[in-house]
């Protein structure tokens, strides 16, 4: 009991606290008003209160509780350690950000009642705090399983449009795909003891064959949950379903989990990692990176583009993560921890950037009711807030400084450069092409969230009603402005986050960077004669140069300006329809990339009445992977349709086959 | 580790020789192509004259006074002067888009050097790294000649060919015995003639030189 | 860090953004000279930026305050590179706090205003342009990072100055990886500071514009201080050159003012070449079809990659 007061405690009265939010939407199910203004902040409280009680554990020793509930003769064993703390932390963070913003964000007719959809949000948060504090297999599994259950009733809020009940099934599907391979992992993970609490399978002895057989299985499941090519086909279809909150908290936190839960497998529950499996997920990882970029660069649908980009976010942590396991089996305990944390450092990014996009999505929505990118423009004048937060995460979800995403790339970039040799010569030739294909993804998120933002937010209104547009409320700001400050802060102040970081690393792999005694001003994660990045101090010589520039000016110049029409070489006839389209900014990628898409155009001619020009940029794996598996699928169901009479004897006389045949073998 | 001067300037001429071979493969024009070509040649004897330097072996500098005349004097002469005679300043496109080809040559590239690697391992001289090297031009010219149509880039890339097997037999062994390299030269030199032959007599067939016309020929 | 580095470090600053305009000035001279034309002025890009000083600005309507702010971020941008960049001297305590990745970074900053600038007034040119840019900018930019990878495996640093001391300090080696580098390095410039092969700079037929083309809609002081930073950039990248391919001349951080002196006239003559060889591939070459663009950049960027690939397989 004192292990409970001691530090596990704080985590576990917020998921209690979140539970009873969520039935506390169910006295008045009807009622926007107490759902919105007193349960979704209350709720947000609660993301604040679990940072704050989970920042602690990050730096003390693990604790581990038995709960008096659970399974029958099974009670849950929760367990918060360095790693659980740092997931908390990402999770109370972007939730709290997410859920003020949610109580400005939902109103009536969302589809589902409001009170339920209160239930579904809280359960939802509350599984996934649990999912990462759970210590045993089958609290993990019934976490895990409440999360996807809960969240797929979140994508089908509209429950009424037949294309977001599909995209809900297809997701649920995966889910379930997935979580047989995590509970098949699991069971090889047990080692022929049969107990199922990690404690237990962290004793346990794994041959080289079966270790990989669960390293494996795991990646495959958290794979199918965090969208790793080929099982990322959800992704694009549940997100845009889903309302933009529910999509923010998707893609920034429960991916997270999935990340978490391969860590917590490949190095917490086994006690030795294989150097190919590294290779293995680097290349995965990579691969993953560069098709969701290339996909994100044609896609003419604002939260699909978000959706793909945050496929390419997920390979790079996974590309992190095998570089991470590939440097920790040549026995390079510096680099494997640098690989480490750069992968937690862009896990923390993500969430809190891909949220602040997700949520400006929302509130582009709701004021103009389009999605699609080829019907907006020029928001930024009508939505203010929106706009300029909005820029902020473009910013540093293109990995530019000073912001936060440039911290976790400049880190993971400065792992794959001071690679030694590498004891296997074959990985040794690979690490450049890997450094090269991360550096060709960040160059495209970057062009990636330029056609995003300009074609959202800049130039003319490509419809007139966007005049109409509204900025959004005051709630929703607080949650932008919350996640925005975060991208700030995080990257100017990585050295510090990168000590916080650290001891996730000397966790999982025993040591850790050695950061004690370094300034807190310069990241500097080796030595500083071999690279040093310090935000701040390159922030203000930034901000000073730009100030004397803007003072010179001022000085030399008498400061008249003009507004007159825009120039552009003079052409009289000017239109908001004459703008790049979003499918117009994708061409170049489409044309550069063309083998990795399968197309399908619809090209107007000369003498068309009507001319119609349509592209769409199908996914290849659909069509090679998906379809093929279905098909075997239905002619298996339509084999096993067979045995199916409607006769009742003939049930019967299968049940006593199946019983003779069960009594021979066993006795 | 600092090598000797004469393998550093070895290295540096593989190096060039690579990139040479990754310009031939990114070349579009027959012309430039040819020139590049008796660039290769060039970088070869100078490579060549330094091992012979450095290593002794006088030998090789009959080998590189010959690989001049011929590769880097006479060779390019004569294609020069069959393109002229020919007309085709200009090659189409190539089969596959240049930046893929130069994609798979960066994988040939990888395969090479992790195939000298063992075979390097038994090699004594300081260059034994350049066999890599050598392997790759090979393979490289090899890829050009799979991905282009004309009929004139293809012996360019047959006689490139000829240059990285040279290069492997100077950087890697100190040359063949001079026999074996008189008939490969002598080789080359009929083979280029006999092949000038063949293009007239494709043109004169086809009224082009294009090499899919010459799928025509066969039986259906 | 003592005071003389801190005024060597604005020393470098000011000479960067000083000298810019002279070199621009230079290359277009012997652009001229070696296309048969009468030479400019070698001062006329300060003109130019002069006279663009003191005229009245023009906004386009429904201009958002981006688009006004865009130039002289842009321009601090570019001097911020500059007190990264060593071009005088190696002693810049400002290149401690960003190294060569966030150096890539910052241009990569820099090029995501400019293209924001275009979009925002909403005009089918300034679009267009900051699409190329960006289609431009996603393959030079890995590029060029690749580039910097290669002389950081020599060197085992990221920071530009103390490569630039470490590849000067060394008893004179031949890296022949430096060699696929430089090769690429020059392929970057050319595509990052819109010169001929890729984009006219003085090009005024708009369909083939791209810088040209984001820019349009700009003028007076916003135009001087955006023509002002593209001349930065070139020295820039014309110093990142210096310091990665030619290393040679930096004052160590020990030189006094007579060393200094002397860097700077060896600065002088390298830009003296560089800019003539510069001009003198522009007037050889013809501008590419702008669909020939990523082809030629796809070049560069698997040349860096291959002289990383070199470097580690000669190394055994």
């Amino acid at each position: 009991m004192t292990a409970l007061m001691a530090g596990i405690g704080g985590p576990l009265a917020v998921v209690v606290a979140w539970l009873l939010i969520g039935l506390a939407g169910l006295l008045r199910p009807q009622s926007t008003r107490i759902v919105a203004r007193v349960l979704f902040p209350l709720g947000a409280a609660g993301g604040v209160a679990l940072m704050a009680c989970a920042f602690p554990a990050l730096s003390a020793d693990p604790i581990s509780v038995t709960l008096p509930l659970g399974l029958p003769d099974l009670p849950f064993h929760l367990r918060l350690d360095a790693l659980s703390a740092f997931f908390l932390v990402l999770l109370g963070v972007a939730s709290a950000g997410i859920s003020i913003f949610s109580a400005g964000y939902f109103r009536d007719g969302e589809g589902t009642a409001p009170g339920l959809l209160c239930l579904q949000y809280h359960v939802f948060l509350a599984s996934m705090a649990l999912v990462l504090m759970a210590n045993d297999a089958y609290g993990f599994m019934v976490a895990w399983e409440t999360m996807a259950l809960s969240s797929y009733f979140l994508v089908t809020t509209q429950h009424r449009i037949a294309e977001i009940r599909s995209a809900g099934f297809l997701y649920l599907l995966l889910a379930h795909v997935g979580a047989i391979s995590i509970l098949l992992s699991f069971g090889v993970l047990q080692g022929g003891q049969w107990q199922f609490a990690f404690d237990a399978m962290r004793q346990a002895q794994l041959s080289p064959t079966w270790a990989s057989a669960a390293f494996f299985l795991a990646l495959f499941g958290f794979g199918a949950k965090a969208g790793l090519v080929p099982l990322h086909v959800w992704l694009p279809e549940a997100h845009p379903a889903a309302p933009s909150p529910v999509s923010a908290l998707m893609s920034g936190v429960m991916l997270k989990t999935a990340l978490y839960g391969v860590l917590r497998v490949s190095f917490d529950l086994l006690h030795a990692q294989l150097w190919w499996w590294g290779a293995v997920a680097l290349a995965a990882g990579l691969f993953t990176a560069l098709f969701g970029v290339v996909f994100a660069a044609v896609q003419t649908d604002m939260k699909r583009l978000l959706a793909y980009s945050s496929i390419e976010n997920i390979g790079i942590a996974f590309a992190a993560f095998g570089l991470a396991i590939l440097f920790h089996c040549s026995g390079m305990p510096a680099l494997a921890a640098l690989a480490l944390a750069a992968m937690l450092y862009h896990s923390l990014n993500h969430a809190l950037f891909k949220s602040l996009l997700f949520l400006a999505t929302g509130s582009v929505l709701h004021a103009t009711h389009e999605r699609s990118l080829g019907k907006l423009g020029g928001l930024i004048r009508r939505m203010p807030w929106v706009a300029w937060t909005a820029l902020i995460g473009t910013f540093a979800i293109a990995g530019l400084p000073p912001l936060n995403g440039f911290v976790s790339e400049w880190l993971l970039l400065q792992s794959f450069l001071f690679t030694p040799q590498l004891p296997q010569p074959f990985a040794n030739m690979m690490i450049p092409l890997g450094a090269a294909a991360l550096a060709l993804t960040a160059a495209l998120a970057a062009y990636v969230m330029v056609k995003f933002y300009g074609v959202v937010f800049l130039g003319q209104h490509r419809e007139p009603q966007l005049a109409e547009a509204r900025d959004c409320s005051v709630l929703e700001r607080v949650g932008l402005v919350w996640l925005s400050v975060g991208c700030v802060l995080l990257g100017l102040v990585p050295a510090w986050v990168l000590l916080q970081i650290d001891r996730v690393n000397v966790l999982l792999l025993g040591s850790g960077l050695e950061l004690q005694g370094r300034s807190v001003w310069a990241l500097v994660p080796m030595s500083s004669e071999r690279a040093a990045y310090s935000p701040i101090v390159f922030l203000l010589g930034a901000v000073l140069v730009v100030g004397l520039t803007v003072f010179g000016v001022r000085r030399l110049y008498h400061g008249r300006v003009r507004r007159a029409p825009a120039w552009d070489c003079g052409y009289p006839l000017q239109t908001s329809r004459m703008q790049d389209t979003a499918e117009g900014f994708g061409q170049p990628i489409r044309h550069i990339f063309e083998p990795f898409f399968s197309m399908r155009r619809e090209l107007p001619t000369p003498f068309d009445k009507a001319p119609r020009y349509r592209v769409e940029v199908l996914d290849r794996f659909w069509a090679a992977l998906y379809l093929p598996i279905a098909r075997a699928v239905l002619r298996v169901a339509a084999l096993v349709g067979r045995l199916q009479h409607g006769r009742i004897g003939i049930y019967l006389l299968y049940s006593f086959v199946t019983l003779i045949a069960l009594l021979v073998i066993v006795l | 580790m600092t090598l000797p001067w004469s393998a550093q300037l070895i290295h540096l001429s593989a190096a060039l020789l690579l990139l040479l071979s990754f310009a031939m493969l990114a070349q579009r024009r027959v012309r430039s192509l040819v020139n590049l070509f008796a660039a290769q040649g060039a970088t070869l004897v100078v490579s060549t004259v330094i091992v012979a330097w450095s290593s002794g072996q006088h030998h090789l500098y009959y080998s590189a006074a010959m690989t001049l005349v011929l590769k880097v004097f006479l060779l390019p002469a004569i294609l020069h002067r069959l393109i002229r005679r020919l007309e085709v300043q200009w090659d189409t496109e190539t089969l596959v888009n240049i930046p893929t080809v130069l994609l798979i040559g960066l994988l040939v590239v990888i395969f090479s050097f992790g195939l000298a690697q063992p075979i390097s391992q038994f090699a004594d001289t300081v260059t034994r790294s350049t066999l890599g090297i050598a392997i790759a031009v090979v393979l490289l010219a090899f890829l050009m000649m799979i991905t282009r149509r004309k009929a004139v880039s293809q012996v360019v890339g047959f006689l490139a060919m000829e240059n990285g097997l040279f290069f492997a037999a100077t950087s890697a062994t100190y040359g063949m015995p001079m026999v074996v390299e008189l008939g490969i030269a002598l080789d080359v030199l009929v083979g280029v003639f006999i092949l000038g032959i063949f293009f007239f007599q494709i043109r004169e067939q086809f009224e082009s030189l294009d090499l899919h016309h010459l799928e025509t020929l066969k039986e259906d | 860090m003592n005071a003389i580095t801190v005024l060597t470090q604005l020393l470098s600053v000011l000479i960067g953004v000083a000298l810019a305009p002279l070199f621009l000035g230079w290359v277009n001279q012997c652009r001229a000279w070696l296309s048969n034309r009468t030479a400019p002025s070698l001062l006329q890009p300060y003109r130019t930026i002069r006279k663009l000083l003191h005229k009245d600005a023009v906004i386009a309507e429904g201009a958002s305050p981006l688009f006004r702010a865009v130039p002289y971020l842009l321009f601090g941008a570019m001097a911020t590179a500059a007190a990264i960049v060593p071009s005088l001297s190696t002693a810049l305590p400002f290149g401690k706090s960003a190294d060569a990745i966030a150096l890539v970074g910052l241009f990569a900053t820099a090029r995501v205003f400019i293209a924001l600038a275009a979009m925002d007034i909403g005009t089918a040119f300034g679009t267009l342009g900051a699409r190329r840019e960006m289609m431009i900018g996603f393959l030079a930019e890995p590029a060029l990072l690749m580039v910097v990878f290669t002389a950081s495996l020599i060197v085992g640093s990221t920071e530009l100055p103390v490569m630039a001391e470490t590849l000067a300090g060394r008893a004179v080696a031949i890296y022949p990886s430096l060699a696929f580098a430089a090769v690429a390095f020059v392929m970057v410039l050319l595509a990052e500071n819109a010169r001929i092969p890729i984009d006219n700079p003085t090009t005024h037929l708009e369909l083939t514009m791209i810088h040209e083309a984001m820019v349009l809609e700009y003028s007076a002081r916003h135009l001087a201080l955006i023509e002002w930073a593209s001349a930065l950039k070139l020295f820039n990248y014309a110093c990142i050159g210096f310091a990665l391919f030619l290393p040679w001349g930096l004052a160590p951080a020990s030189a006094g003012a007579e060393g200094l002196l002397l860097a700077f006239g060896l600065l002088l003559l390298k830009l003296v070449v560089a800019g003539a060889g510069l001009a003198l591939m522009e007037t050889l070459s013809a501008k590419l079809r702008i669909f020939r663009a990523p082809e030629f950049l796809a070049m560069a960027f698997l040349l860096a990659v291959l002289g990383l690939l070199v470097r580690l397989l000669l190394r055994s």
